[in-house]
């Protein structure tokens, strides 16, 4: 089977400015990885180039061997930084939706985490908190039975409790054949479930390791090492 | 008992010493059934593949074995057992050893210090 995710002088431009340029990467399946960096590095923009929300001013960018496209987006499931979701809906109307959108949708999986996490199916989204609304949004996005999960800052607006829920969450839900790939920031609270690890600055894949290697190897965590690649 | 896992040393390598203690703490007795890599990986809040990894190792030094059907167990024999008791217990004291040492204490010196702490405790 091919790599669930293939770059090969992947370059994205706005304008003049580079925001990924020369990224070869191949990620394979059955991996949690973490695609770590500063902010502004491109972590979103290759996220969003594999979601084709961006198309590559050069070099091509592959999901399972295919382009970006209608094919791919069946067995991608993505969480955006940002919300998209109509706030005048009720989760249940949300779930719904995801139930016709997506063939792959197990909506047991989605009430079951609701449940856990004390949401309201009958609740509107607008009335929720930040950190709640997360959660939905998550909720939904890992209640697929996709292939390759892109989640883009998942654990950002939410308390250390609920991100520790979260982890377990995306650790629960993910087969082994289907790979997580995670952005964050937050290195020290997910590096104990990551294989692997992605280091992006100013547009290029500066390292790939796994998490066990660099602890091997260099007797620190991701976390360290990350603060001593990008200190500024 | 909770996973307490540092953060400079590869996990698995620590997954397996926490499993060694339970076998040798009679958490998981000669024989008796493991739990699912799954479950074990949430207990322990990591990744399935890491716990995968740290039971391949441990099926390696033979602690552990895996049945075709009927997931992983602990070793029935003993000896097996008391082996990586006695190598965990060695390791823990060179460990020991080295740090006197950087505090300048001579061999002599520490047994000393041991044997009057263990009189200490007997009374």
């Amino acid at each position: 089977m091919s790599a669930i995710l293939e770059c090969s002088g992947l370059t994205k431009q706005f304008g003049k400015k580079e925001a990924l340029s020369e990224v070869n990467l191949k990620v394979e399946r059955g991996q949690i990885v973490g695609l770590l960096g500063p902010n502004g590095s491109g972590k979103s923009t290759l996220i969003k180039l594999a979601n084709e929300l961006l198309t590559p001013t050069n070099g091509t960018i592959l999901i399972g061997g295919k382009k970006p496209g209608v094919d791919t987006k069946k067995i991608v499931s993505y969480l955006p930084e940002r919300t998209y979701l109509n706030d005048w809906m009720r989760v249940n109307q949300l779930i719904e939706m995801f139930s016709d959108f997506y063939e792959n949708f197990n909506p047991e999986k989605a009430y079951d985490m609701l449940k856990s996490l004390k949401i309201n199916p009958e609740d509107r989204l607008k009335t929720m908190s930040k950190g709640t609304k997360e959660k939905v949004q998550l909720i939904l996005v890992m209640s697929r039975e996709a292939e390759l999960y892109l989640l883009d800052e998942p654990i950002g607006g939410v308390d250390p409790a609920a991100r520790d829920y979260i982890l377990q969450t995306i650790l629960r839900n993910y087969n082994e054949k289907a790979t997580v790939i995670i952005s964050t920031h937050l290195i020290s609270d997910i590096e104990n479930i990551l294989d692997y690890v992605i280091f992006i600055n100013q547009g290029q894949v500066v390292l790939t390791s796994s998490v066990d290697d660099i602890r091997d190897e260099k007797g620190k965590s991701v976390d360290s090492l990350f603060r001593e690649v990008f200190k500024c | 008992m909770p996973w307490e896992l540092k953060n400079d040393r590869p996990i698995y390598t620590q997954l397996i010493e926490q499993i060694e203690l339970m076998i040798f703490s009679g958490v998981y007795p000669p024989g008796s059934k493991l739990p699912s890599v799954r479950d074990m990986a949430q207990e322990a809040a990591v990744n399935p593949n890491t716990m995968q990894r740290a039971l391949a190792k441990m099926e390696d030094d033979g602690l552990i074995i895996t049945h075709r059907t009927s997931g992983r167990s602990i070793t029935e024999d003993a000896r097996m057992i008391e082996k990586a008791k006695t190598k965990l217990a060695q390791e823990q004291i060179s460990d020991f050893l080295e740090k006197m040492q950087l505090m300048g204490f001579e061999q002599k010196e520490i047994l000393t210090i041991i044997d009057n702490m263990v009189k200490e405790m007997k009374k």
